[in-house]
């Protein structure tokens, strides 16, 4: 929070990877930035702040969303899982473990995003590589073509159990 | 790129969210998903002095009955609108326009409200809701009135919303037909370059209660009830499909874009008819 | 010379990265994460105006506000940073106008910066930019390449009346001759939109100047930290020795990050002014209309063909559109290189007439991106071999295979005017034969044609310049470095540290070099830690750019840990009382004919910390070696990209039902990660092919500066990409023999998927000739709407 902002500050209190955080942001910032700039959770990354790349995918309430595309007061009362988050709570080790093995990101700017939208298709039934393509039409990535990607979300697809 | 600066304010109730709005409406911008808003802000290109949040308003969200079909609330999200039973039941075109609403995260968090009443004419809720004759249910300090979706949509992003209004629910009429939605866009999730929703009763070769409404050829959601009216006279609509299509050319706007000329979409608000009414039968197949 | 050795796994073996494991995390260390205690963030102030005068800034206001430390313009940083002039040796004629980094009194392109704010934070930054107050007086603006160079179009630059910075003639053979000679002359137009890279981590810079010691410390996200680290020195008068540039992790460059901008370089004189840390991370707005663009060509070109089916002659005109300057340092030449000097390149014949003319617009400056001009070369090689098989009524693999260069042809003095030494086509052929059943591929088009589906096949050969020598930058006299270094040292535990001048963006060169250094040395994988990105760590060298890092900077990785090697043996031959020679490493232990001895890390140690026992002998543990490709200006990839589609005739789409890559680059270190690479290439192509163009307006305004205006493919807009590597010795000259492949996908991509939709059109009678393929200009080739 920079104290030069012409507008006050508000108080939030949110649920960040399973902490609790109170904070003083300004209304202007984004979530994103919030995350990144004051939580030092800088895992979450920006690619364009306009809503297209999905790079800044984060959990919010349940259900992933743009980071951008959030204000951090929004935050307030809500819960929000960062890759952070995810990779310490183990549920995302076997997608990080395929996209590994697979090679399935390069530069690696997008893959949190990717990553975390990926395990909620997996929970959502998506398993059919066409249906993932679809799935994950909202995160770029400019590296790998996709293949990798799509072919190791179905490896570990293809392993989990859905209802 | 970050947002001009904006005092923010959060009503937990609609009453608070409408007595925001009395007092600030004209400088304000509501967010609800904040799919469309959010990139407009951190452009430059909304500057309100304030943005009232009404995520946190209960009763906002969700489908319920009402007498002559359903209501869906503002707050009712893409991903929600898809997988209600009552929007299926009832207004089943808006569960096939979601897969074509940008990509998963946004359908997550984008509400039917904001879509509905941002007035952007490439959006595919607005055709449906002038499609399928839906009443957009506006709430202000004043009152509440219900506005026909036909008449909300005045020009690109602007409508028939005062700056006092919040856009509360939209109201559907059971309709039992079949529905299309069809675009040609350049890749999936993006805005069409000519959407087109079609409401018909697919009966043998017959099209009866047809129903067309292009988005993203003009500057709102345009009808095209002489090609209807050619679908629904024909005893067969696929053999009729040409000379409809051609009705529908004459009598939608098309704009230039940089996506495409108004040629492009003119022959596209062609080719499209074909589409959705092959989609329409298919849909009709047990 | 150094002939191709045999070398051991783990090269050749196909492992994940490293790096990895740390990005899958989001541990990952980009240069946007870390926020200098006591910096200042950076806005710029860019020009609205395509074309205008500077009449006066008054940044009174922005200064004013709270939290701004600074507003600074070219004035102010004229005391302590030169000017810059995109020349090079190779292009004497080349008009390459002065660059500021600021603009000074004229404004050339919508987005060139004006202004640097200095503020708390971004946004308040922003809050001050929207505050300096501009006077433009604004003039006539030149966007398209036609109308720049048209008659009675207005000056860009005074240097160059007609707009032309460079006009490149090339003749070879008899040209009239053939063409008069010729049994079928076939004809083709192309234009190319404008592209960029887009990596997903946008450019960023962070600057720490220590004025007592006149040191600067750069950390940013950069391909060739040693190239920076040169020009920031010089053009802001440093000792290239108090510099220090470094990069953590690279979201990706593709070319846009090999480049010196003019932002950025004020962004370190602001830190000198200021005394103050400076950091800016450019958001993607200012990204689209100041990162480097590439490629818009207009092409008109015609092929002679004999009454066998061989090829006569190419005669290619080019005009090739590099915006507002000649890009500094490399200059913005290099794409007619590749187009008139690619042209035909897989093919034998015997007169070439090319003819390019270099001309300026007000756009964003054009520089390298992936491929550099490869794909236009190849685009317009093989329409017009696709147009002289058609003419010459034989099927075009057919006329291909009579045109290819064999092994017989080489080396192959092309009337292109680049000579080949070795090409693989014959191989690459066989390899794609077995790998796709080609008359399968040509019944199933047939039948869904008879189906009325608009089916449409093509394949292209391509040729991928790699891993360059000195004499182009160095003989143009521009500081860009064909070599590569690798330092290893030997740590008491018995693990490597190399220090390699590579770079990494994400294409896997570090852990490429990781598998050479364990080969060479004899050590495990995973005791081989490679420090890249740090010109204060690794020696001079390129970095990455041309498709080099393992061909060049791998090859100094072997030679460092073969000496280093040798010297280990040694050392444990004197420990062990043997001879050197009968004793080898391996798995980080020393085995004799009777097996283990002596484990690395027992030597490691012992030779840290009891020199005296090696018997006067001073253990080393750090072994370099440095290498550039000397023997030749380039190593040659060479391949076949194949496409399948199918156009719907009604919307103008294409759905890309299959792509095939046939690739032979010498010796494949990690097949992984090469098949990965090639993959990402191809689907940079496909972009260019089918949805990416950086459009403007009449008047030059950008209309794509969004990710949403500005289109990337999807992954649902794209088919698996099927990777086939032929097979081939390596490549002779150097102990690894291997070639670069981090562009080949690119280079052929673009052109088979353009081949194929017009293999789709040809039935209906129609054709494209634009890319990107959009559905407005598919309907307008089919004849449904007017172009």
């Amino acid at each position: 929070m920079i104290l030069t902002e012409p507008v006050a500050p508000v108080t939030i209190e949110t649920t960040v990877n399973g902490e609790t955080v109170r904070a003083v942001v300004s209304p202007r910032q984004s979530l994103a930035d919030f995350l990144r700039d004051d939580l030092g959770l800088t895992g979450t990354r920006i690619g364009c702040e306009h809503g297209v790349c999905g790079t800044c995918t984060v959990v919010f309430d349940g259900r992933t969303a743009r980071s951008c595309l959030l204000l951090a007061v929004q935050a307030d009362g809500a819960t929000i899982e960062t890759i952070e988050g995810a990779t310490r709570s183990g549920r995302l080790a076997s997608l990080q473990a395929a996209f590994r093995a697979r090679s399935a990101l390069q530069c690696g700017f997008c893959t949190a995003g990717v990553l975390l939208t990926a395990a909620e298709v997996i929970e959502e039934g998506v398993s059919d590589p066409t249906a993932l393509r679809h799935a994950l039409s909202g995160n770029l990535c400019r590296c790998t073509g996709y293949q990798a990607i799509v072919e190791a979300i179905a490896k570990v697809a293809a392993g989990t159990p859905h209802d | 790129m970050k947002p001009a600066p904006f005092e923010y304010r959060r009503a937990d109730t609609r009453e608070e969210a409408l007595s925001l709005l009395a007092e600030h409406g004209e400088d304000a911008e509501i967010l609800a998903g904040g799919q469309s808003l959010m990139p407009l802000l951190a452009m430059r290109l909304a500057r309100p002095a304030m943005v009232i949040d009404i995520n946190r308003i209960g009763g906002l969200a969700g489908v319920t009955e009402i007498e002559d079909g359903i209501s869906v609330g503002a707050l009712t999200r893409h991903r929600e609108v898809a997988r209600d039973a009552l929007v299926a039941r009832d207004a089943p075109v808006l569960a096939k326009a979601v897969p074509h609403i940008a990509h998963h995260g946004i359908r997550n968090r984008g509400t039917i409200g904001g879509a509905l009443s941002l007035g952007d004419p490439a959006a595919e809720f607005p055709a449906c809701a002038v499609a399928a004759g839906a009443r957009l249910v506006l709430a202000s300090a004043a009152g509440t009135r219900r506005i026909a979706a036909a008449d909300y949509y005045l020009a690109p992003f602007e409508t028939a919303r005062g700056p006092e209004d919040l856009l509360v629910a939209a109201e559907f009429p059971a309709d039992g037909r079949g529905a299309a939605v069809v675009e040609a866009a350049p890749r999936a999730g993006d805005y069409a370059i000519v959407g087109l929703v079609a409401l018909a009763r697919p009966s043998g070769a017959r099209l009866r209660d047809v129903e067309l409404v292009y988005f993203a050829a003009g500057e709102r959601p345009n009808p095209a009830p002489a090609a209807a009216a050619i679908l629904a006279a024909a005893d067969d609509a696929r053999a009729a499909l040409a000379e409809a299509a051609e009705a529908a050319r004459r009598e939608v706007e098309t704009i230039a874009t940089p996506s495409a000329s108004a040629a492009v979409r003119r022959h596209l608000v062609g080719a499209l008819l074909g589409r959705a009414v092959a989609a329409l039968f298919e849909g009709a197949r047990p | 010379m150094t002939e191709p050795v045999t070398i051991d796994a783990p090269v050749g073996v196909p492992l994940p990265t490293a790096r990895s494991a740390r990005l899958v995390n989001g541990a990952g260390r980009f240069v946007a994460d870390a926020r200098p205690a006591g910096g200042l963030e950076v806005a710029f102030v860019r020009s609205a105006h395509a074309s205008a005068r500077i009449l006066s800034i008054d940044a009174a206001a922005a200064r004013a506000m709270p939290g701004v430390a600074a507003v600074l313009t070219a004035a102010d940083l004229a005391p302590i940073l030169k000017s810059f002039r995109g020349t090079h040796g190779a292009f004497p004629d080349l008009v390459a106008p002065r660059q500021t980094a600021l603009a000074a009194d004229i404004v050339r392109w919508s987005g060139e910066p004006v202004a640097l704010v200095l503020a708390a934070s971004r946004a308040v930054a922003e809050d001050a930019a929207e505050l300096v107050e501009i006077d433009y007086d604004p003039l006539p603006a030149v966007a398209d390449p036609r109308a720049a160079v048209a008659e009675g179009a207005p000056a860009i630059h005074p240097e160059a009346p007609d707009n032309v910075a460079l006009t490149l003639i090339h003749e070879k053979g008899d040209v009239d001759a053939a063409f008069a000679q010729a049994a079928h002359v076939a004809e083709l137009a192309f234009s190319f939109g404008r592209v960029t890279g887009v990596p997903l981590e946008t450019r960023g810079i962070v600057a720490t100047y220590e004025a007592g010691e006149r040191r600067l410390t750069v950390s940013m996200s950069h391909q060739c930290p040693h190239q920076m680290n040169v020009e920031f020195a010089g053009l802001l008068g440093l000792d290239v020795e108090k510099v220090r540039v470094s990069c953590l992790d690279v979201g990706g460059g593709f070319g846009v990050k090999q480049q010196l901008y003019g932002d950025e370089l004020a962004v370190c004189a602001a830190a000198m002014l200021t005394g103050r840390p400076v950091r800016f991370i450019a958001d993607r707005l200012e990204s689209m209309v100041s990162d480097i663009h590439a490629r818009e060509h207009v092409v008109t070109g015609r092929i002679a063909v004999d009454g066998e089916g061989r090829i006569l002659a190419f005669d290619i005109d080019d005009l090739f559109a590099i915006g507002a300057y000649s890009q500094y340092p490399r200059s913005s030449a290099g794409e007619i290189r590749s187009v008139i000097g690619l042209a035909g390149a897989p093919y034998r014949f015997c007169a070439m007439r090319g003819r390019a003319r270099v001309v300026f617009q007000n756009k964003p400056p054009s520089g390298h991106y992936r491929g550099v001009g490869h794909p236009i070369g190849c685009a317009v090689t093989e329409g017009l071999v696709d147009a002289g098989a058609a003419a010459a009524g034989i099927d075009p693999l057919e006329f291909r295979r009579i045109n290819l260069l064999t092994a017989a042809d080489l080396p192959y003095a092309s009337p292109n005017g680049t000579t080949f030494p070795r090409l693989t086509f014959p191989q690459c052929l066989d390899a794609l034969e077995k790998a796709v059943d080609l008359p399968a591929v040509h019944r199933d088009v047939a039948a869904g044609r008879a189906e009325g589906r608009c089916l449409g096949l093509g394949i292209v050969a391509f040729v991928e310049q790699t891993s360059r020598g000195s004499g182009f930058y160095g003989d143009g006299g521009v500081a860009v470095s064909s070599r590569d270094s690798c330092t290893i040292r030997l740590e008491p535990t018995g693990g490597l540290r190399c220090l390699s001048s590579v770079t990494e963006q994400g294409q896997g060169s570090e852990m490429g070099v990781t598998q050479i250094v364990a080969a060479a040395v004899g050590v495990p994988l995973e005791r081989v830690e490679v420090v890249t990105g740090d010109t204060a760590a690794t020696a001079q060298g390129g970095g990455t750019w041309g498709s080099r890092c393992l061909a060049i900077g791998g090859e100094a990785a072997w030679h460092a840990g073969r000496k280093l090697r040798t010297e280990i043996l040694e050392l444990a031959g004197s420990l062990l009382q043997a001879d050197p020679a009968t004793l080898r490493l391996m798995d980080g232990a020393i085995h004799d004919a009777s097996g283990a001895r002596m484990s690395l890390a027992d030597l490691a140690v012992t030779a840290h910390y009891r020199p005296h026992a090696f018997g006067g002998r001073h253990p080393q543990l750090v072994q370099s070696a440095d290498y550039s490709p000397l023997d030749g200006p380039f190593r040659a990839g060479s391949g076949f990209q194949l496409s399948l589609v199918e156009v719907d005739v009604e919307l103008g789409s294409v759905k890309l039902l299959r792509h095939v890559v046939v690739h032979e680059a010498g010796r494949i270190v990690n097949p992984l990660l090469a098949d990965e690479q090639i993959r990402g290439a191809v689907a940079q192509g496909l972009g260019s092919a089918l949805f990416e163009e950086l459009t403007f307006d009449a008047e030059g305004q950008p209309l794509a500066t969004t990710l949403a205006d500005y289109r990337l493919p999807e992954a649902s807009d794209l088919p698996d990409i099927e990777v086939v590597h032929a097979k081939a010795p390596p490549i002779p000259g150097s102990a690894l023999g291997a070639a670069g492949l981090g562009e080949a996908g690119t280079v052929g991509a673009a052109a088979a998927v353009f081949n194929a939709v017009n293999d789709a059109l040809a039935p209906y009678g129609g054709r494209v000739s634009a890319m990107p393929l959009t559905m407005g200009r598919i309907l307008a080739g089919l004849g449904r709407v007017k172009g």
